[in-house]
Parts: C-alpha cells; sequence; structure tokens
C-alpha cells in the first residue's frame, strides 16, 4: 500500500478493514465501526468550530473523540489525566475552551461554564453526513514543567509528518506504547498506528505493568515504543518474557548503551531503534544502528528537518515544530531564523554526538559542569545496577556536590563492597568532580507521569 | 563510634579514595593542611551527611566554615548533641 497523503484523520481509518482494532484495558473497538457509529452522545455539527477540551480519564475515550473531532472543531486540546485538577480554570481559560468532553459524567460535575460532552467505548449508531473539514489545532500539554502546565499548538500535518514521510502501510502491525497517547511520545504512536494501517493497544495508568506486558503478549503486539525509563521497568519485571515484539522503540529520554545492550539481549529477534523528539521541536531523526548517540553527520545536513548546535545545546527547525505556545503573553517558541532550542545538550565524542543532559539539569560542582545523565550512564554499566538516578546535594564547599541514588538488581544484596566497587567503575571513567559523594541504594526511583525519571532540581 | 571517630575515619577513607597524602589528625591541624582539597572536604560533609544525620554548614546560611579540625569536630558535636 503506498503512504496515504490524508489531511484528516478520519481518512486514515478505512471501513473495509474490520480488523484493526483500538484496544483499551477493558474494551475495544473496531476503527472500521466508526464509519457508522459515534463514541460523542453530541451532534458533531454542534461541535463544529469549537474549542474542545478531551478530558477523559480512559485513553482509549480520548482516542475516539479525538478522531471524530479532527476537521470539525477549531482547536482540541489533549489534557493527560495526571494534570492536577487545581490547573483547570487556567488551562480552560489560557485555550479558550468552550466544550469538554468527558467519560466520568459525576467526576466532571464541576464544568458548569462550559458544555460538557460525554464520550464512551460503546458506539452509538449514527448517519455521518457530509464532512466539511477545517484545520484544527491541537494543543498539548509540555512534559518538563512543573505548576502550571505549558501548552503548545500544533498541526495534523506537524505532527504526524515523521509518520507520513517513514510509514509503510502494513495491516498486520499491532503497536503499543508506554506512554500515554495525550503525550506527544504516545500521540506520535496512536498516530503511527492509525496510519500505517495496523492496530494499537493502549495503556492504563494504573495497571500493574506485568498485567500491562500479558495483555500485549495476548494481543500479540508487533511494535512497542517507551522512554529508557518505561523499558528498564519491564526488565525488571518478571512479565518481559510475555512480549516478542519485532520493533522496539525508545523516545524521551537519552537510550544510553546498556538499555541498548540490555534490550538486544533480552530480545533478540527485535529490531532497536532510539528517537529525538520533543513536545516543542517535534521528531527530529531516528537511530537503528543500536548504538547510543547518533552520526554527527546529522548536524547542518540538508532535509526536512535542520539541526545545528548553539552553545552545546540541539537547536531543531522543521516543518514538524510547534506552531507556538498557547496563551498571547507567551515567549517565543523559536529564535528568530525558525530553529526551535531543545535545551538537550550535545557532547562529541569521535565521529558522533551524545546527549550529555538537560540544559537546566547540570550540577555545578564549585564552576565544574556535570551532567547527571553521563555519571548514571557508568553508574548503570555495574552488572548489579538497574536503574540509577545522580542529582545535585547541596553543599557548603562547592556549592553543590553530586549523590546517587541507585536501584540494585533483585538478586543483588546490599553491600558496602558494592557501593565501594560503583565508586570504584565511577572513578575510572569519570573525572574525580563528577563521582558521586555518597551512593545510597534505594528500592524503588520515581518516574514521572510522561515516563521520565523524576528530576527534582536542588 | 563517637562523633570524632567517625569524621576522622571519613577523612581517611576520602583521602585513600582520593590518593591524597592525610597529615598527622590534630584538634589544631587547620584544615587547608590536611591535604584534603575542596572537593574532598565537600565530599567528606555529604557523606557525614549521610552518616551522621547533619550538615550544620549548610542547616543556616550564616555558620561560619571551620578553621581547624577541632572546630570542625565540634560542629558535629553541637549539631548532633
Amino acid at each position: 500500500m503506498p503512504p496515504v497523503e490524508a489531511r484528516w484523520l478520519r481518512d486514515w481509518i478505512s471501513s473495509e478493514n474490520r480488523e484493526r482494532q483500538l484496544c483499551g484495558r477493558s474494551a475495544e473497538v473496531a476503527l472500521a465501526a466508526l464509519a457508522q457509529g459515534s463514541s460523542l452522545d453530541a451532534d458533531l455539527a454542534s461541535l463544529r468550530g469549537r474549542c474542545v477540551l478531551i478530558a477523559t480519564r480512559d485513553q482509549l475515550t480520548a482516542a475516539l473523540a479525538a478522531i471524530e473531532l479532527d476537521g470539525v472543531v477549531r482547536r482540541l486540546v489533549l489534557m493527560p489525566p495526571e494534570v492536577s485538577h487545581e490547573h483547570l480554570a487556567a488551562i480552560m481559560a489560557d485555550a479558550a475552551v468552550d466544550v469538554v468532553v468527558c467519560d466520568d459524567v459525576e467526576k466532571h460535575a464541576g464544568f458548569d461554564a462550559v458544555s460538557r460532552v460525554f464520550c464512551g467505548s460503546a458506539l452509538r449508531a449514527v448517519e455521518r453526513g457530509c464532512f466539511d473539514p477545517q484545520p484544527t489545532e491541537w494543543v498539548l500539554f509540555t512534559s518538563g514543567t512543573t505548576g502550571r502546565p505549558k501548552m503548545v499548538i500544533h498541526s495534523l500535518a506537524g505532527l504526524a509528518g515523521a509518520v507520513i514521510r517513514g510509514g509503510k502501510r502494513d495491516s498486520a502491525t499491532v503497536w503499543s506504547t508506554f506512554y500515554d497517547i495525550r503525550r506527544y511520545g504516545g500521540l506520535q504512536i496512536f498516530l503511527r498506528a492509525l496510519h500505517d494501517g495496523g492496530s494499537l493497544v493502549l495503556s492504563d495508568a494504573d495497571e500493574p505493568v506485568g498485567e500491562f506486558l500479558a495483555r500485549l503478549g495476548r494481543q500479540r503486539v508487533t511494535h512497542i515504543s517507551g522512554t529508557p525509563s518505561h523499558w528498564r521497568c519491564v526488565l525488571m519485571s518478571a512479565g518481559a518474557q510475555a512480549i516478542s515484539p519485532r520493533y522496539i522503540r525508545l523516545s524521551g529520554e537519552i537510550a544510553d548503551q546498556a538499555i541498548l545492550n540490555h534490550l538486544a539481549a533480552s530480545y533478540p529477534g527485535a529490531r532497536i531503534g532510539h528517537a529525538f523528539a520533543s513536545t516543542e521541536a517535534g521528531v527530529g531523526f531516528d537511530v537503528n544502528d543500536g548504538r547510543a548517540g547518533f552520526p554527527a553527520s546529522l548536524i547542518g545536513a540538508p532535509g526536512e528537518v535542520e539541526m545545528k548546535i548553539v552553545e552545546a545545546s540541539l537547536r531543531i527547525r522543521s516543518p514538524r515544530t510547534a506552531i507556538g505556545y498557547v496563551g498571547g503573553g507567551a515567549a517565543p517558541l523559536a529564535d528568530a531564523d525558525g530553529f526551535v532550542d531543545t535545551g538537550d545538550m550535545l557532547e562529541l565524542i569521535g565521529n558522533r554526538y551524545y546527549f550529555a543532559g538537560r540544559k537546566g539539569g547540570i550540577i555545578n560542582v564549585g564552576g565544574l559542569k556535570v551532567h547527571p545523565e553521563e555519571v548514571e550512564a557508568v553508574i548503570n554499566r555495574h552488572p548489579q545496577v538497574r536503574m540509577s538516578l545522580v542529582r545535585p546535594h547541596k553543599s557548603p564547599i562547592t556549592g553543590a556536590i553530586v549523590v546517587a541514588e541507585v536501584v540494585l538488581r533483585e538478586e543483588a544484596a546490599e553491600a558496602p563492597a558494592l557501593r565501594d566497587e560503583i565508586l570504584q567503575l565511577c572513578r575510572e571513567q569519570l573525572a574525580q568532580y563528577k563521582v558521586p559523594a555518597v551512593i545510597r541504594f534505594v528500592p524503588v526511583l520515581a518516574v514521572t507521569a510522561s515516563g521520565k525519571l523524576e528530576r527534582r532540581h536542588g | 563510634m563517637t562523633t570524632k571517630l567517625t569524621i576522622t575515619s571519613e577523612m581517611q577513607r576520602v583521602a585513600a579514595e582520593q590518593k591524597v597524602e592525610l597529615a598527622p589528625l590534630s584538634d589544631d591541624l587547620n584544615l587547608l593542611d590536611s591535604g584534603l582539597d575542596s572537593l574532598c572536604f565537600a565530599i567528606l560533609v555529604a557523606r557525614l551527611e549521610d552518616s551522621l544525620g547533619v550538615d550544620p554548614f549548610t542547616a543556616s546560611d550564616d555558620v561560619i566554615f571551620p578553621v581547624t579540625l577541632g572546630e570542625f569536630v565540634r560542629a558535629y558535636e553541637n549539631a548532633t548533641r
């Protein structure tokens, strides 16, 4: 099948193939059924031109609503479920929301000021009238912030840029993602599954990872995406062998060589790739050679996605970047030349660039800069280490000092000798000031709702 | 283990790790003459916070960092008392 150059999400769902499904934890919907069925309890015509906030609990209902509303409403705001309701009033005001789509009427009883539309996975039969589309702005929440959430505006063409370009249509593909599809990384997989002609199995925030993996196994999922932290969590799970993916995709965090190697060893039949993308800058590039980092030749190369490095930070200009932030007073997203600063720091080693952490995440030890990710990568090389978090600790002497929290493999016993071994490894491979002053063994490390290691800058 | 012994044994450990020679430890030894540099002290203070549960120098913004080993030890003794 050739790639489809469709402008509306509904064009990617043909009514012929009844095998294609969207699978939630407790319900499944055949995509073809949307041709004569609606998940919404309102007439689409009444939603035309409105600004709609999708605030469902369930990813399945959010997915169904998004497919139906693209090309109908003026603006579609995808709210991840973990966004605190204390910000709701501000979100609705900033994004000029006048309709809220929800799947739990009681929970959303507070939305009195706007119309409410109920969305459910049991479709109701409708006569589809003629579709007179208008462009829909897609509004996403950025992943890195705390406090009042920041929102960015995308077009469907921009969001799906990498999907349309790269997609080979294959109805046998069954995608899944550990991300929520209301986050940029998850939305990419949602669009990819719709565009490429396959099915999609959705995660559920309340589902234990072992049960989710078992469900992925039963659904014979072939393609799975997640952050390196998601994947470390999979490898820690007894259910890791329930899945046998043909393709594993990592994004959203730095994929270090250790996680790439562990995945290759655990899933010898899978192609493993890592991608660079951000909510603001869009999808940058894919790396499929099994190695961390990316070839230096990508920087400055001509093409749809242009990349340059300014003060060690990666900047991207492409049709896939967001159009701008929501709200009139917001700072411009791109520089004067149209490049978006990703805030991701790069380091050139040989002919390859490696991500060295976030601009803001840098630890300053007496004027010397330490990227936590660089230290974590060394610690993670120790065979008894499952994962680690390196963070600054306030020091009366050097301003900050490096400390590490380490999760050991199940069989490893916490022993002073192990701490010394890890420190020895760090001392061999890192400058003195980068070696953690203190290593604490912890049972678990917090992962944020967007699937990244929770970093509290101190 | 006394506070003082905890501190001196941690100093010896840091010195060994950083491959520096530690001067004989006496109360009137100037910290800067001890052989440990500022990074070593930053490491020492962070570790002592882990083992003794306190960092007497960060607890308040106006605590002056001690000059001698004796003062250094007393700061911890006062904070852990």
